[in-house]
Parts: C-alpha cells; structure tokens; sequence
C-alpha cells in the first residue's frame, strides 16, 4: 500500500489520529485563493548591497569599494527606478520588478534597535516589539485569527524545514516538511506508532501533520529524491544556495495544491558578511544569484497559482553603510524588504529615503530607519489573507499602532 | 525521589543514554554516578592520527599557495586549466577526510564513553562557545577545536576555557578577528602611508558575539560603545600566516600581532583597560568571566540543558551562586545542578535533539561505530549536522526547536531501517526496561510485546514517546 492509501485506510483505523490533518484550506470570502510566502534572510541581509542607492551622492563616498557602480556601467547594479538599482545578481528580480510584480521597501526596519542577530530574528518573527515576548509567531498567529469559517481546522501553513521556525510556531495547525533520503516505513508499523502515540498527544498530532504533509509530495520519488543517495556531505559549500531548489520545488507543490497549504515559509542563512563580503562578485553576489534563481524557480512551480502568490523576504536588520576593517559590513540598523508576486502591484520603490549623509545615519553608522516593517506586514495580512484589522493590532502585532497597515501592496 | 527514576534521569538527561547494563550499575544513586564521573582529568579523545589545528592550517596555507600559482599560470592560457581546477579541488579534499576522522572520533566517544556526562558536558560547551562548519575551513578545524580548547577544560575553570577559545585559530577565523586592525595602529599607518587606498579598521563580530553568547548574554548592560571599544582590544588577537617560520611563530597558531593592536587605554563596560598589548584583552576577558550576569548566562543555558526548556528560577539561581561563589570553578558549578531537586523531579522534560536521539540509539543497540564510514550523513538527514549549527549562537536548546512533524518522520524512519538491518538480533522485549528503567511506560511496554516481529519491536523502542525524550 502506497502512503497516500494508508492516510485514508489508517485514518479510518487510528481512531481519527489521522482524520484531523489532512492539509486543507478554503478560499477567501470573494473566492480567491491567495498564496502567502515568507522567506527569512537570516543573518542581516545588506540591503545597500542588493539595492544600492546609486542615485545617492553619499552611496559611492561612504562605501568605498563596497559600492557598486551605476546602471550601465561595466559591473553596476541594474537599472531599477533612477535612483535605486538592484544588484548585478537579482536578475530575476529586475525582471519582476519590470513585469510590475516586484516592490522594494527600502530602509525598513522592524522595531528592533540593537544589534544582535539572534534578538533580531526573534522580533522579525514573533512580531513583538522586545524580543523574547512570546514564543509564537506573527504569522502563526495571523492563521489563528482567520474566521473560523475560512480556517477550517486543517493546516493552512507549511514550514519547508525540518521543525517549523519560530514564526510559523502558535496556536494555529501548522505542518512541516523536509525532503528525506531515507526509505517509508511499511504501513503496518506506521499505525502501530499511531496507536502507541495516540497516549501522547503531542507526538501523535506531528506524526500525523509529518504523514498528510508527505502524501502530497507522494511523488516525492519521482519528483525530486535522488535515488536515496545521501546528500554529499559538503554540497551546499560549492554553491552557496544550491539546497533551496529542492526547497522551493516543495513548497511550489504544496502551494499548487487545491487544498493545500495556504501559507508556506523558508529559511535562508549566509548573510552575515563581516568579512570579505564579495559585493560585485564574491560570496554575497553568489549568494543573491541563488536567492534570486530560487524566486525564479518558485514562480516556474506554481505556473499560474504564481499569479495569487505573494512573497515577502525580509532580514533582521541591515548593516553599517561603512565597509569595516575587513572589506565586509558589521551589524547595522535599516536594511531592505522585498515582496514579490503575481498578486503584488509592483514596479515601484517605496521608501521615505534618509540619505546617506552624515546626519541622516542612525548613531552615525546605520541606514535610517523610516519604514516600520509590521507596516508592510500588516498591509499583507489584511489584503492578501483578509486577516481582519482587530487581530492585527490586538493578537498579531501588539504595540504597533504608529505602524499603520500599509494597504495598496497588492492588485485588486 | 524515586530511586530506579534517577538511575533513568541521570543515564538518560545528563548521560548520553543508556546502555545495557547501565542503569543496573548506577543502581538507583543517579547522583552519586553522576558526582563520580566529575572525578579525574578530563577524559581525551583517542588519538587515532588526529592532528592539530596548526597542522591542518598550515596545510591548508600550503594549498592556497599552490592555488594561487596555479591561478597565476593560468592566466593567459585557456580558462578553466586542468592544473587551476585540479588544485581548487584539492581544499576540500584537504577538508573532508579531517571533518570525518575527527566528527568519527567524537561519535565514537559519545556511543563508548563511561562518563557520558562529562561527554555531555562537552558538547555543551563546544556549542556554547560554538564554531561552525559551513564557514571556511572550519570544517577542518572544528574538531581540532573541540579538542584543543573545549575538553581540556571541561573539568577546569571557565575562566580558563573562555580565554582558550577567544585565542583559538578556529574561533578567530570564524568570528573574522583575524585581520580586524586598530584604526590608529601601526599597522594602519603604514598602510595609509604606503597605500592609501587600502581600507584599514576593526571588526567588531567577536567582540560582539563574545560578550552576547560567551560571557554577559544579551541582556548583559553592554553598549554599542562597549563592543567597539572591546573589538579594539581584540586588534592584534590573530594567528600566524605562512610566513611565521621567519617571525618565530609558528604557522597555524595564535599570534597577538602587536602592530594591528589599535594602542591606548580603553573603557570597556565602565572600567578602563590600560593599553597592555596582550593582556589587555585577557583582562577584559577576565573581569567579563567574573560579572554576575556571565554566572546567570551560563547558569541559565546549563539549567535549561538538563532540567527544563524554561527552568525554575531557583535552580537558575542555585547554580549561578555556585558559579559566581566558586569563581566560574566548573565541577563546582555541575554539582549545584545535580544538587537541584528539580532535575530529578520532571522525568522526560527534554526533547532529545537528533543528536541525542542518535547516540542513544547506538548506545542503547550497541550499534558498530565504523570510524572508515562515521554516520556524518545520518545527522545530517536528522537536521543536526555535526559542528554545523551554522550560527555563533549553536544550537538551539529547546524542544520547539527541534520536535517537528517532519523531523518526527525522518527519526521514525531510520529507526525503521535500524529495526530492518538488526532484526532478531536484539531483543527490545529485554532493552527497553534497561534503557529505560522507570521511565518506560505501560503502553510502551505493550506494544514492543506485541510487535510483530524482532525488527518491529526494535522500532518500536525507538519510536516511543520515551526514547523521543529525555
């Protein structure tokens, strides 16, 4: 018997263990079908390298040889809006951003003054404003607070991970997935484990959210496994990003499902660039180019659901205009956002630009601050989920009322 | 306390878990069993050809040279030169055998120790003080780390181990102090002089990271103003290049580079640091390792180790006494845990990382460790790559971190294929009570009794709530 047999077989045996996860969602009330990505740039993405502020006459001054040239020049960013351009490596963003599916925000910060990555990522993720408030996250929560009606009791979110990061972590049915080498057990012996987990509800509810999440990559064998052979043990040093393909196939085919997850997130690490940082070509170059291969890749996956699809990639915080000691950035304050999509109303930069001169750094180092990222997230919420605007402010982004939602992001 | 329940906490939460026999011998005295194994040296990883991290480093310089040659000479000829390529694939050839003799090693030591809390307690600290090996050459040299500047202090103090590992190559090379220059230094100055264009400065990641996760934490009272002035003090903390032989220093090691040094007295969390060269880091070091919010730190993440995700305050605070009482004296700090009631009082309160969850299972099975094929790929798989955290910070410690559905199916899933390969040849009937002890439940019992099979008893065993935990 083939996994997806067992799911309806077994449900029926275990006493409904399994009957309560099958991955599911409806629509919103208008009958669309919105798809929501939340990518994490870990590390603090330096958003002055992938969207220079050519136009800026402090741009070249203050980054010395981490500056890239101006569109047109041999090596230069691309041509974005006249002012801002994109790095040589965002290729398939230009595009988008051309096709109008594309908006950068730019010196977006999420509340988070300080410098550490690990306090950082939590209040991009928990979406409180001190870190360590709670051990859930925004985006969870977002679910959560969906009209019962429309949520169903089904997972609507997907982690594409091994356990879910923390702002997929809460209240609401949330399931993950990572791909595995390692052969299915035989069905017998999957609902013996059921039965002895149904003492333990905890474990009994992930088996359960690990097996409806598998039967949708049922093909996985055909799809994307290479023959069982383990992963080699050095294969994402070669090429910095080579793992998200199989990452974004993934979250493409639970996206595309009718029933399917509604939410999807993914992690991506290396942004640390302290030294070394590799702006025009090097390691961050190398690194954009697999970020952006990846978002061509998940727009090549969800054919035409691309077109309900929004992205937001977002980083903890940005780094110091000023290249240190070490031809890399330290940890700063602003940075940039990116939301890409069929659904986003693209092609524009919204920023309120701070410059780059002396006073308009944060504590004379930083990119200033004059975009709260909850604004964007909020915006998100509310047009792409129908997260009602209550939740917003009360469960999901608490203390974040100077942060008005941001609306218009998306197409009508 | 019920006695058979701590010979099953002690072998399971603060060993590594146990083996057949194991918790016959601790004989309901987990305390005691657990206050024995502090006795002694710090036990040392077999040698088995290991080598230092100096001797890698500079084989590693001989490489690069051997690459940058090839690269010069293929300028010219044709892209792509059969010698530039070959010499390119030469580093991680260099790399890969080292990364498997020495993650081989200490797997080997985690399934065969018997002072599995020591063991423990030293992957502890390697993950406090934590490299990665998805940077660089740190695969190379991360186990080498954990030999050099970890194990020998475990058992000492942590004084002693902060400074092991703040002047240690690999953490040097990972936190990128090894070029980080005084603004002011001479070093500096000659550049400007003699090539104004060259960016100089500092670099502030480990001052950063030192005080954030090794020392104070984040909540510590430090400034943006102390970092830099501590990342200053940390110029010249390097490691001698290549070119060491004619300096004296030899190649691979650490080097204070007294001409990076950025000179002049600092303030560094409202003391001033006279300009000592040298010591004026070890100093910092010093009175950092000694502040009350270190000994909360590091009682703290030690409490959430081996009692509970969020810990009781009083054991937090218990342990932070010890530490600060003893002067950071570690046995001392360990015995405060193991005198806290709440670690024996909560029975399976950990989710086992994949780590645990697969040297449990080797322990438990007596599974053959093949040092010629160590199971690096396994812990990959699970989610938990050997030295790999890929972040200053190591790992997580909590079990939301670590119990999703999708990580839940991979572990079932090797467990299937252990079952599979071992088949009659153990009896989990007989194992599971001596793994277990008194943690094994009435349910679990039951249906190892009525697998099927030998091979699904054994998964079964594996797949229970009680060998996911600890």
């Amino acid at each position: 018997m083939k996994r997806r047999e067992f799911l309806t077989a077994g449900a029926l045996a275990a006493g409904g263990v399994l009957v309560s996860s099958q991955l599911t969602f409806a629509g919103t009330a208008d009958g669309r079908k919105p798809r929501l990505v939340f990518v994490v740039l870990r590390g603090a993405l330096d958003g002055l390298a992938s969207v220079p502020a050519c136009g800026d006459p402090g741009y070249a001054a203050k980054r010395g040889d981490l500056a890239l040239g101006k569109p047109g020049t041999d090596g230069g960013a691309l041509p974005l809006d006249g002012f801002f351009g994109l790095h040589p490596s965002l290729t398939f963003m230009q595009q988008s951003y051309a096709a109008r599916e594309l908006i950068v925000f730019h010196a977006v910060a999420s509340p988070y003054r300080d410098r550490s990555h690990f306090d950082g990522q939590n209040v991009l993720e928990t979406g409180y404003p001190q870190p360590h408030a709670v051990e859930t996250g925004w985006l969870n929560r977002a679910l959560a607070a969906l009209p019962a009606a429309q949520a169903a009791e089904k997972e609507r979110g997907i982690s594409i991970a091994p356990t879910a990061p923390l702002v997929m972590r809460g209240p609401a049915a949330v399931t993950s997935w990572s791909p595995s080498h390692l052969a299915p057990l035989d069905d017998d012996t999957l609902q013996r484990i059921s039965d002895l987990y149904s003492h333990d509800p905890q474990l009994g509810q992930k088996l359960a959210e690990a097996l409806a999440a598998e039967a949708i990559v049922d093909e996985k064998a055909a799809g994307m496994a290479n023959g069982g052979t383990p992963r080699p043990l050095l294969a994402a040093r070669g090429k910095p990003g080579a793992q998200y393909a199989e990452v974004v196939q993934a979250a493409a085919k639970f996206l595309r499902q009718e029933d399917g997850p509604q939410v999807a997130v993914f992690d991506t690490t290396g942004w640390d660039t302290h030294f070394n940082e590799g702006v025009p070509k090097g390691q961050l170059a190398a690194r954009l180019a697999a970020l952006d291969a990846a978002l061509g890749g998940l727009k090549a996956g969800l054919g035409p659901v691309w077109n309900d699809t929004a992205v937001l990639l977002a980083t903890e915080f940005g780094r110091t205009v000023a290249e240190n000691g070490t031809r890399g950035t330290d940890h700063g304050t602003a940075t940039a956002a990116y939301l890409i999509g069929g659904a986003v109303k693209g092609g524009r930069v919204v920023t309120d630009w701070p410059g780059l001169s002396g006073r308009g750094l944060y504590q004379d180092r930083d990119l200033m601050p004059t975009l709260d990222l909850r604004a964007v997230m909020k915006g998100l919420l509310a047009e792409q989920l129908d997260v009602p605007e209550r939740a917003l402010e009360s469960s999901i982004f608490p203390g974040s009322g100077q942060a008005k939602p941001l609306r218009g992001l998306l197409r009508a | 306390m019920d006695k058979g329940l701590t010979s099953a906490i002690a072998a399971n939460r603060f060993g590594l878990g146990a083996r057949p026999g194991e918790l016959a011998a601790i004989g309901g005295s987990g305390p005691d069993w657990l206050r024995a194994q502090l006795d002694g040296p710090a036990p040392e990883i077999a040698d088995d050809g290991l080598r230092s991290s100096a001797s890698i480093l500079a084989q590693v310089y001989d490489l690069r040279r051997t690459i940058r040659a090839a690269r010069a000479s293929a300028r010219g000829v044709a892209a792509g030169s059969a010698a530039a390529i070959g010499a390119f694939k030469k580093l991680p050839q260099l790399i890969r055998p080292i990364y498997l003799a020495e993650a081989g090693a200490r797997f080997r030591e985690s399934v065969s120790t018997e002072r599995p809390f020591v063991e423990r307690l030293t992957q502890f600290w390697a993950n406090h003080f934590a490299v990665s090996a998805d940077k660089s050459v740190l695969a190379a040299l991360a186990g080498s780390y954990e030999r050099e500047a970890i194990r020998p202090y475990v058992l000492g103090n942590f004084s002693d181990m902060l400074l092991a590992t703040e002047r240690h190559p690999a953490m040097l090379l990972y936190l990128d102090n090894q070029l980080s220059m005084g603004p002011h230094s001479r070093a500096a100055r000659n550049i400007a002089r003699r090539n104004p264009g060259r960016k100089t400065g500092i670099n502030e990641n480990l001052a950063r990271e030192t005080m954030e996760l090794h020392t104070v934490g984040v909540d510590g009272g430090y400034t943006q103003a102390d970092v830099t002035a501590f990342s200053e003090v940390l110029t010249g903390w390097s490691l001698a290049g290549p070119e060491g032989w004619r300096t004296g220093a030899q190649p691979g090691t650490f080097r204070f580079r007294e001409a990076m040094h950025e000179p002049g007295s600092k303030v560094v969390l409202g003391k001033r640091y006279p300009d000592t060269g040298y010591d004026q880091c070890v100093a910092v070091l010093g009175d950092l390792a000694a502040r009350p919010a270190t000994a909360h730190f590091i009682a703290t993440k030690l409490a959430r180790h081996f009692i509970a995700d969020d810990p009781p305050e009083s054991a937090v605070r218990q342990v932070a006494q010890a530490f600060s009482r003893s002067g950071g004296d570690l046995p001392t700090v360990y015995k405060a845990l193991i005198d806290s009631p709440d670690a024996w009082q909560q029975p399976l309160a950990k989710y086992k990382t994949p780590s645990d969850y697969i040297v449990s299972a080797f322990r438990g099975l007596e599974l053959p460790v093949k040092m010629e094929r160590p199971p690096v790929g396994l812990f990959q798989q699970l989610g938990q790559r050997i030295w790999a955290p890929g972040s200053p910070a190591g790992w997580p410690d909590r079990s939301t971190d670590w119990d999703g559905a999708s990580e839940l199916l991979k572990r079932i899933e090797w467990a299937d294929a252990v079952g599979q390969r071992l088949g009659p040849r153990r009896n989990a009937m007989e194992l599971a009570p001596q793994l277990l002890g008194d943690e094994l439940s009435g349910a679990s019992r039951e249906a190892i009794a009525r697998a099927e099979s030998g091979a699904q008893a054994i998964v079964l065993m594996l797949a229970a709530p009680e060998f996911m935990r600890r």
